[in-house]
């Protein structure tokens, strides 16, 4: 029985061992936490307050009690943020639902369509996600400005189309919708265009749902093209908007008022995340990556 | 059968069109253009071909400036950031409570604007003549000096950039990290257990030979990704980062290509592909590397 | 080593709101395996075999009761105190290690005193290569080996600790069916070689008959009985244990006692002296019926199949549960497949009589 009681001693000390690590691994994740946190509420708070307030802090206050609303009123009436926020828009929706569409329709040929040299022009196709956007932009660039689509819509949207990514996602998933069914609707007399629309498209959902999401995101977020094809603010989208707020926005440096801009920016993204959550993770583990 | 085939193509006609224009024939003419001297961007001429565009950019002080702060900010922000998200990843999956806020927590990051929340960044460690900023009131507490982080000396905005830069892409390497490490076979752990494995024992020779292949993953596109670094160098220091001293290769190409000191389309290609010769050579090196660590 | 399970429970709690009621996957558990013998622990999916089994390893801890491994209590002891080896259902070898590193790896666990020299690891994990003969594929990764060599792998990484029990789960499941006989007459061998006290979990109730010393037939967490193989089939204490053991499985059919005798549909088919009126199950194993042109049991023949050794009659009768009934009878008889009714004679030690409420054997 003295066994007994060392194993008991031995047990206590383990599960306090246990205790001290949990306590750790909580601190830990909460500092992580705080950090990416604390930009948020920076912003949040700075911009409500107001900017003689901010400007008066010579140590930046960690709260206010004086909150106003002020600096979101300067940011959509002195800058054009609501035009460069509908421009994002609009960007966003005509580049995702041309990429959708192109992509289901090229998935569905991979994935169900036999057409001879299927593979090797896949493998190829392959090949192509390996090409650095870098690289490809300087042509791009040259061909769109020759074509005089500089500060149009068209030239902002036609090369951020094309996603090989998304079409390989897409034909990955369509690939699991059972042959019998394309049979069964065959037999049926559904015409390959019907059968995509009726049966696909509905079946794989989840996954069209979590590409369109995705590339809703790289849209909003794209800096790179915007910047090269646009220089009349016209056209400019949140990024450009943005960084042309923060050169030459407001007259002097109304960093309150920025920061309104900031939320306003970001707000849209975070609640499009909180909402599709599960979707976003999940698709961006499978291989998304940021740029 | 032939319409079958037929309406095969045509189904591919779009996504096809889409590529070919906007990369396969860009990335054959970027090499074209790299080999063209003296181009011309607005009669569209050059005299001849020949590597003088490499030359001119191999000495071009900024692209050599612009290709030490890349280097520096890879070595630094690859090894880095991957351990920690792997620290964090095993933190989060050896809790239960709290663990979806935690992960919902450290994916923001991923879903927000590069540029409007480095404005924060900005904001956060300036200096400027009315305030020292939040972060030197930090250090301030700690006893140390005030130190202008954006527009100050070189290490200093060195180590905003690459703080940025990690904040920026944690949130996919965690979301990696985690869900590799949930699709180890809980068997093993439970092998291990009654044979009484000690903890630490279990993390190196089980957990981490399980997600090597994850990891290695993680580094190369780690690596691919912070060679391209740009963005962020633009939200923390503003559009001319070649004055900031900031630049990085990316940022040198999209400047030879526009804005002040652009319209040399010639000098930009060469870049570029200088650029992706060097990522080329990381990535074989660590796929070597990998088919020689990960073994089964 | 003897074990004894004293009133053993485990309650998992209810998760979220789906599913809010706790569940007791093991309830109120008490056996006794003796020293050296192979039980088997025998039940449909759900049943809580798989639990018990955690429980004996210790990656469980039970809601109540004990666990002695012969005089000592173990019921509070972590696995690595325990000294059980475990064979996971799909090997869990390390897909990184070889083969001889896997057999290494719990003897390069342990620490202080109890640790080996290099020279004694070595040999222990060589003899027990020998042991299960996988001595030519030491350096080979799991990957690269068959179902049934992975399999011994498994076993000799749990043996190579010389444990005091060894406990399998679901051993051969991921094998084919023509290796599964082989491997589960090795597993048997090794057993007895060994002479270690030894608990498998399975499904198949033939896997079990085959080669366990006993076995234990579990029902949602009830141990409904245990015995040796014989024992259980042919006197199973109530209709789910009968109803479980044996292929093809009893026929089952709904009769009533009255005076002394036992009617199936209108027909006194055997004697039951002693039994008052009631309404019963009779359990008729497919080997309990007599071809007999006088029977008295009238069944509507349905089809004949022809197995060489024996041949199956397959027919139907109205009291029947599942209509159809199989009875197994020797390749010599004759069956006239022409004629619409069959008639049979029943061997009385091979009808089983359950009481319609609760199920319980009635013994006549």
């Amino acid at each position: 029985m003295m066994e007994q009681a060392e194993y008991e001693k031995k047990e206590k000390a383990a599960a306090r061992r246990n205790k001290i690590r949990k306590i750790l691994t909580y601190v830990g994740l909460g500092f992580w936490a705080l950090i990416v946190l604390f930009p948020f509420y920076w912003m949040l708070l700075t911009s409500a307050k107001s900017y003689g307030a901010y400007n008066a802090e010579h140590i930046p206050a960690f709260f206010t009690l004086s909150p106003t609303f002020q600096n979101y009123i300067d940011a959509f009436t002195q800058v054009p943020l609501l035009g460069y926020l509908l421009n994002t828009l609009i960007f966003a929706v005509i580049t995702t639902v041309l990429m959708v569409a192109v992509s289901v329709l090229a998935a569905y040929a991979f994935a169900r369509l036999s057409f001879r040299g299927k593979n090797l022009l896949f493998t190829l196709f392959l090949s192509l996600m390996m090409i650095p956007s870098e690289l490809v932009v300087i042509t791009n660039f040259v061909t769109v400005t020759n074509l005089d689509l500089r500060n149009t819509f068209t030239g902002l949207v036609l090369p951020s189309v094309t996603s090989v990514f998304y079409i390989y996602l897409l034909k990955e998933n369509f690939e699991q919708v059972p042959d019998e069914l394309y049979r069964a609707a065959k037999v049926d007399g559904t015409s390959d265009l019907k059968y995509l629309l009726k049966v696909m498209v509905p079946i794989c959902r989840p996954t069209i749902v979590t590409v369109t999401i995705l590339k809703i995101i790289e849209c909003w977020n794209s800096y790179v093209w915007p910047r090269l094809v646009t220089d009349d603010p016209a056209y400019y989208l949140v990024s450009n908007g943005i960084q042309e707020i923060r050169e030459n926005g407001f007259g002097r440096e109304n960093i309150p008022a920025m920061m309104a801009a900031v939320v306003v920016i970001s707000v849209p993204l975070i609640i499009l995340f909180l909402a599709f959550r599960k979707k976003i993770m999940e698709g961006v583990s499978r291989g998304g990556m940021k740029g | 059968m032939n319409t079958n085939k037929k309406k095969a193509w045509l189904y591919l006609l779009p996504a096809a069109l889409f590529l070919v224009c906007f990369l396969v024939y860009p990335l054959l003419d970027v090499f074209v253009y790299s080999v063209e001297e003296g181009y011309n961007f607005a009669s569209q001429t050059y005299f001849g071909t020949g590597f003088y565009n490499f030359s001119y950019v191999l000495h071009d002080p900024y692209f050599l400036q612009a290709v030490k702060n890349t280097f520096i900010l890879v070595v630094i922000t690859v090894p880095l950031s991957t351990g920690l998200a792997l620290l964090i990843s095993v933190g989060l999956s050896s809790i239960r409570p709290l663990r979806d806020l935690f992960q919902t927590i450290y994916f923001l990051p991923y879903v927000t604007n590069t540029l409007a929340v480095g404005l924060v960044f900005m904001i956060l460690f300036q200096k400027t003549e009315y305030t020292d900023g939040l972060v030197n009131l930090m250090l301030g507490w700690f006893g140390a000096g005030p130190v202008d982080f954006i527009d100050g000396p070189y290490w200093a905005k060195m180590f905003v950039l690459c703080f940025y830069t990690i904040w920026i892409v944690m949130p996919f390497k965690i979301l990696v990290l985690t869900s590799a490490l949930a699709s180890v076979n809980q068997d093993y752990y439970k092998a291990a257990r009654v044979d009484g494995t000690p903890k630490l024992r279990i993390f190196t020779k089980i957990t981490l030979p399980m997600i090597s292949p994850m990891i290695f993953y993680l580094v190369i596109t780690g690596f691919i990704g912070a060679f391209k670094a740009y963005s962020d160098a633009v939200a923390l220091f503003g559009t001319d980062l070649n004055a900031a001293g900031m630049n990085t290769i990316v940022g040198y190409v999209y400047d030879m290509l526009y804005g002040d000191s652009g319209g040399y389309p010639s000098y930009a290609s060469a870049a570029a592909v200088l650029l992706f010769a060097i990522v080329l050579t990381i990535t074989c090196i660590n796929l070597l590397v990998s088919r020689k660590k990960v073994e089964y | 080593m003897k074990i004894v399970l004293e009133k053993l429970t485990k309650t998992f709690p209810g998760r979220g709101r789906k599913n809010p009621e706790d569940v007791t996957a093991v309830d109120d558990f008490s056996c006794e395996i003796p020293d050296g013998e192979l039980i088997a622990l025998l039940g449909p999916s759900g049943c809580g075999k798989s639990t018990t089994l955690n429980l004996l390893c210790g990656l469980e801890s039970p809601t109540s009761g004990r666990i002695l491994f012969g005089e000592e209590d173990i019921t509070d002891l972590p696995p690595e105190l325990r000294s059980v080896g475990m064979v996971f259902q799909n090997y869990a070898l390390y897909p990184h290690l070889t083969v001889k590193q896997n057999i290494l790896f719990p003897l390069e666990n342990r620490k202080g005193k109890d640790r080996l020299s290099k020279e004694e690891m070595e040999s222990r994990v060589m003899e027990t290569a020998r042991l299960v003969q996988i001595e030519e594929l030491m350096d080979r990764r799991p990957k690269e080996l068959s179902g049934g060599q992975q399999q011994r792998v498994a076993i000799a990484r749990a043996l190579v600790k010389m444990p005091r029990v060894l406990l399998l789960d679901e051993p051969l499941s991921n094998l084919d069916a023509r290796l599964r006989l082989k491997t589960r007459e090795e597993i048997r061998k090794i057993q007895k070689k060994t002479g270690i006290t030894t608990v498998f979990v399975t499904h198949d109730q033939d896997e079990a008959m085959s080669i366990s010393d006993r076995i234990a037939v579990m029902r949602l967490g009830v141990l409904m009985q245990m015995g040796r193989p014989q024992e259980v089939y042919d006197d199973p204490l109530n209709l789910f244990v009968a109803k479980f053991l044996g292929t093809p499985p009893i026929n089952v059919f709904e009769g009533r006692v009255r005076d002394g005798k036992l009617y199936i549909g209108e027909e006194a088919v055997l004697p039951a002296e002693g039994l008052a009126d009631q309404e019963v199950f009779a359990g008729i194993r497919p080997e309990g019926f007599i071809l007999q042109e006088d029977g008295p049991l009238t069944c509507e023949l349905n089809r004949v199949e022809i197995m060489g050794r024996d041949i199956s009659v397959i027919a139907s009768h109205p009291a029947c549960a599942g209509q159809t009934l199989r009875a197994i009878i020797g390749a010599e008889s004759k069956v006239d497949t022409a004629s619409p009714a069959v008639r049979f004679a029943l061997k009385p030690g091979k009808v089983l009589l359950f009481d319609r409420e609760t199920e319980e054997r009635i013994r006549f």
